[in-house]
């Protein structure tokens, strides 16, 4: 046993995170941590890695009480962790970014071409070979979660390795370079502790799990012995009738009789080549394609957040150009992004005044919401997507991923958009949550909104859209109908040989 | 009240410090707090606090507003300098310096430029993308040069009896330039929390990234802020002159600047940007006024009076930082919750 936690507890203001519970990784397995958001995951994992101190239990780590004052402690004892979010300076070097804090040394002096040796060589092992002299952030993301795993993997007697979400913003090749580090590392008997809300992922890779739900302990499994259906309802508690409903509710094409968008060729040069789409009211449109296909960028030239350099955009038939995203609000659009911390959520502020900031801002700053129709507002948003903790006044940066989410779902629907463009609204975020996310935008499309709906997973798109464009190379290569005819195999064909077959 | 959620409170430690800085007057000057009414004018150790820290008051707010969008405004000294020098300017050029109306006009006309300056530095921070540290630099360089070119290197002395009452004169007993401070304070307190400006000024702080995709017109709302700085520097150098009746280009503002962002700072708006607090800026600059009286009253000799002002912002800042008052504290009651 590497490591042992017995009945931890852990308590905030107001909440119990973890209650009671026990965790245990055995040298050289890998290890699933499945849970819902806010089931006490990530809490598990701060309290693991010193970042928070326990109110209660036991913390062993080969055979040693433990108790971490704070993260260098918990490296030094050999446990190192890859975030969620890259956590890396993206203004230096990959090799400095390896090694920031303990940079080889000779006289004090900093032996850079050492480094950059080992750099390359603790890169070497991840099948990864660029220039590690390069400036982070001049790599993709896919590329920054590896150098991030590099350097957590290089530190020298590590014991335990801990994975938040690390292929959330992987394309599948990737994962599977990071699979086959991770089997090694396991070879050499490194315990994993890996979290992912991608089912397939964990049960491709992950040799036990525990189940989290609520800050208190489900139970501890084999992977092979539990099946997927069994695991989903050991983590939200109920059973998943639900999500299977959403297939049948939405393949109903609508009229299409009112256009809402069109665009004509519309594109700009580095970021998405020339394209024609067509959005009517009440249709969902869903946008697939591999990581940097051109997606994002799609949605962004919508939305006015980049100007395009070529083409047209009409709105209900009438000509328009975005300067900012502040004109495509007037016309009745909204975009949620798909970096939720740098592009959606403000931290600092609370629920309530991240709910109302978008119509707030549409109003002007002049003609403030009053208090009494702000709380109206929140209160029936915060019911209605089921934001936990339902405190409005809380600051949002302490609520989960998946809450945050539904915090900027919220800010958008109220201001009563005709076209949603969400992009990757169930990135990082539990079955549960996903699941009424994806029965809200098909709600939403019934009740007439058009909805331009941007993920990664080809299941989900295929689930919820009526019409399916399919991009590749930052080209709009694909309209497809989406009917008994469609399948994913279908659109990884167009994504992978970029025609039509 | 709960003791804790006392000390919690963000505004606890600037006021226990003004406390004590009063209380310690108290004890070199026996009638430090006696008010006497004078001639119809309030008389008083307090009463000269409060009318010598309108000018930093002023200028903390704009800074305030400035600090919450993540910027920052070095020129308000060199702005407090040039409205000084116009005014003057042209109140000597007046033919009947004593006749309100005309000096009231040259007022506006100093506050206007000032507006044009505020302009200028919003300019330079929203549309051209210039950090603000730099961009405000420049103005408080060159401003000091444009003050002088006005008075053309001289100190001009002006004697108008209307200008006079801007910084040195009594209205229903209360000094005027008191009464100007309070009258800002709350035009920016309903300018911000009765409008949805503050929430904005917050957003763009907290992310200017996600705001801009929210709809918030940052660039404009950018460049509000520096212009509602510069027009309050520009009262605040109004008083300044007023005071002395006289535009010296050099001493006028000289290092306000610093002390109106160590107000905002004492006053617990983080310099990255985002939530700030009026009252607390407001409170930071009655601190730093009360320091320097004190300073003088206590007898702390001249020369050492910048070092005695240090050591107390030291004391507070610290007594503010979260992490400092955990490592002293925190062993305290660490030492009561672990049983034996």
């Amino acid at each position: 046993m590497v490591l042992q936690m017995t009945g931890i507890r852990k308590v905030f203001p107001g909440v119990v995170a973890l209650d009671g519970v026990d965790f245990r990784l055995l040298p050289g397995e890998i290890h699933a941590l499945m849970g819902e958001n806010g089931a006490g995951k990530s809490t598990l994992i701060k309290v693991l890695t010193g970042v928070y101190d326990i109110d209660g239990g036991e913390i062993e780590l080969a055979g040693e009480r433990v108790r971490f004052t704070g993260p260098l402690q918990a490296q030094q004892a050999g446990i190192s962790t890859v975030y969620q979010e890259v956590n890396l300076c993206p203004n230096l070097s990959v090799a400095e970014n390896i090694f920031i804090g303990r940079e080889p040394r000779r006289f004090g002096r900093i032996q850079w071409s050492e480094m950059r040796r080992r750099a390359d060589k603790s890169l070497a092992r991840l099948d990864l070979d660029i220039d590690v002299s390069a400036q982070l952030d001049s790599y993709s993301l896919a590329i920054q979660q590896m150098v991030a795993i590099a350097r957590a993997t290089d530190i020298g007697n590590t014991r335990v390795l801990i994975l938040d979400e690390p292929t959330s913003s992987l394309d599948a090749s990737e994962v599977e370079q990071l699979f086959a580090v991770m089997r090694r590392l396991k070879e050499n008997g490194t315990a994993i502790l890996f979290v992912s809300h991608f089912l397939d992922q964990v049960y491709e890779i992950a040799d036990r799990m525990t189940v989290l739900r609520n800050g208190g302990l489900i139970g501890e499994y084999r992977t092979a012995e539990l099946p997927q259906m069994q695991l989903v309802s050991k983590m939200i508690g109920k059973e998943l009738e639900a999500l299977e409903q959403i297939e049948e509710e939405v393949r109903e094409a609508p009229r299409r009789d009112r256009t809402i968008i069109e665009a004509k060729g519309l594109g700009r040069t580095g970021s998405i080549a020339p394209f024609d789409l067509t959005i009517h009211a009440g249709e969902v449109v869903g946008l697939a394609g591999l990581l940097g296909s051109g997606r994002t960028e799609l949605a962004r030239l919508l939305f006015g957040a980049d100007r395009p350099d070529s083409g047209d955009l009409a709105v209900d038939g009438q000509p328009v150009k975005f300067h900012s995203p502040r004109d495509a609000m007037t016309r009745g659009i909204a975009f949620s992004s798909e970096n939720r911390r740098t592009e959606g959520i403000i931290g600092e502020l609370t629920v309530r005044e991240n709910i109302i900031l978008a119509l707030q801002a549409a109003r002007g700053w002049t003609r403030p919401i009053p208090r009494r129709r702000q709380d109206e507002l929140v209160d029936r948003y915060v019911q209605a997507l089921q934001i936990r903790p339902a405190d409005p006044e809380r600051l949002v940066r302490d609520l989960s991923g998946g809450n945050q989410q539904k915090v900027l779902l919220a800010r958008w629907l109220i201001t009563e958009p005709r076209l949603l463009i969400i992009d990757e609204p169930t990135r990082g975020i539990d079955v549960g949550a996903k699941a009424e996310i994806q029965r809200l935008v098909a709600q939403l499309a019934d009740g007439g909104m058009a909805v331009l709906f941007v993920s990664a997973e080809l299941e989900e798109v295929l689930r919820l859209s009526h019409k399916i464009e399919v991009l590749r190379d930052r080209r709009l290569v694909e309209e497809l109908e989406n009917g008994d005819d469609v399948d994913a195999d279908r659109i990884m064909h167009t994504i992978a040989s970029g025609a039509t077959p | 009240m709960n003791l804790t959620a006392l000390l919690r409170h963000r505004l606890f430690w600037p006021i226990a410090v003004l406390v004590v800085l009063l209380a310690s007057n108290l004890v070199f000057s026996n009638n430090f707090f006696t008010i006497t009414l004078q001639d119809g004018h309030l008389y008083g150790s307090l009463i000269d606090i409060l009318r010598r820290s309108a000018p930093l008051v002023l200028v903390a707010l704009g800074m305030t507003l400035v600090i919450s969008t993540g910027g920052i405004d070095l020129s308000v000294g060199s702005v407090m300098a040039i409205s000084g020098a116009l005014a003057c300017l042209l109140i000597g050029d007046l033919s009947n310096p004593d006749s309100v109306g005309p000096v009231l006009l040259v007022v506006g006309a100093a506050i206007a430029l000032c507006l044009v300056f505020g302009l200028w530095n919003g300019f330079l921070v929203a549309v051209l993308g210039i950090q603000p540290i730099i961009a405000t630099l420049i103005l408080m360089v060159a401003g000091r040069g444009v003050a002088q070119l006005i008075t053309d290197g001289q100190i001009l002395n002006v004697h108008s009896a209307p200008y006079r009452v801007v910084g040195a004169g009594y209205f229903l007993a209360v000094p005027v330039s008191f009464l100007i401070a309070a009258a800002a304070v709350a035009l920016t307190v309903a300018v911000t929390r009765r409008t949805a400006l503050g929430l904005l000024l917050e957003s763009v702080g907290g992310s200017p990234t996600a705001s801009r995709l929210a709809g918030i017109r940052a660039r404009r709302i950018t460049i509000m802020v520096y212009v509602f700085a510069a027009a309050f520097a520009g009262v605040a150098g109004l008083i300044y002159s007023s005071d002395v009746s006289s535009a010296d280009s050099n001493a006028a503002g000289n290092l306000i600047e610093l002390n109106a962002i160590l107000a905002v700072v004492i006053g617990g708006t983080a310099l990255t940007g985002g939530r700030f607090s009026i009252a607390g800026s407001v409170l930071g600059a009655v601190i730093i006024t009360t320091l320097d009286i004190t300073a003088v009253s206590v007898g702390v000799p001249v020369e050492t009076t910048l070092l005695f002002k240090a050591v107390v912002v030291i004391i507070l800042c610290l007594a503010q930082s979260a992490t400092f008052r955990a490592k002293v504290f925190g062993r305290f009651s660490a030492k009561r919750t672990v049983p034996a």
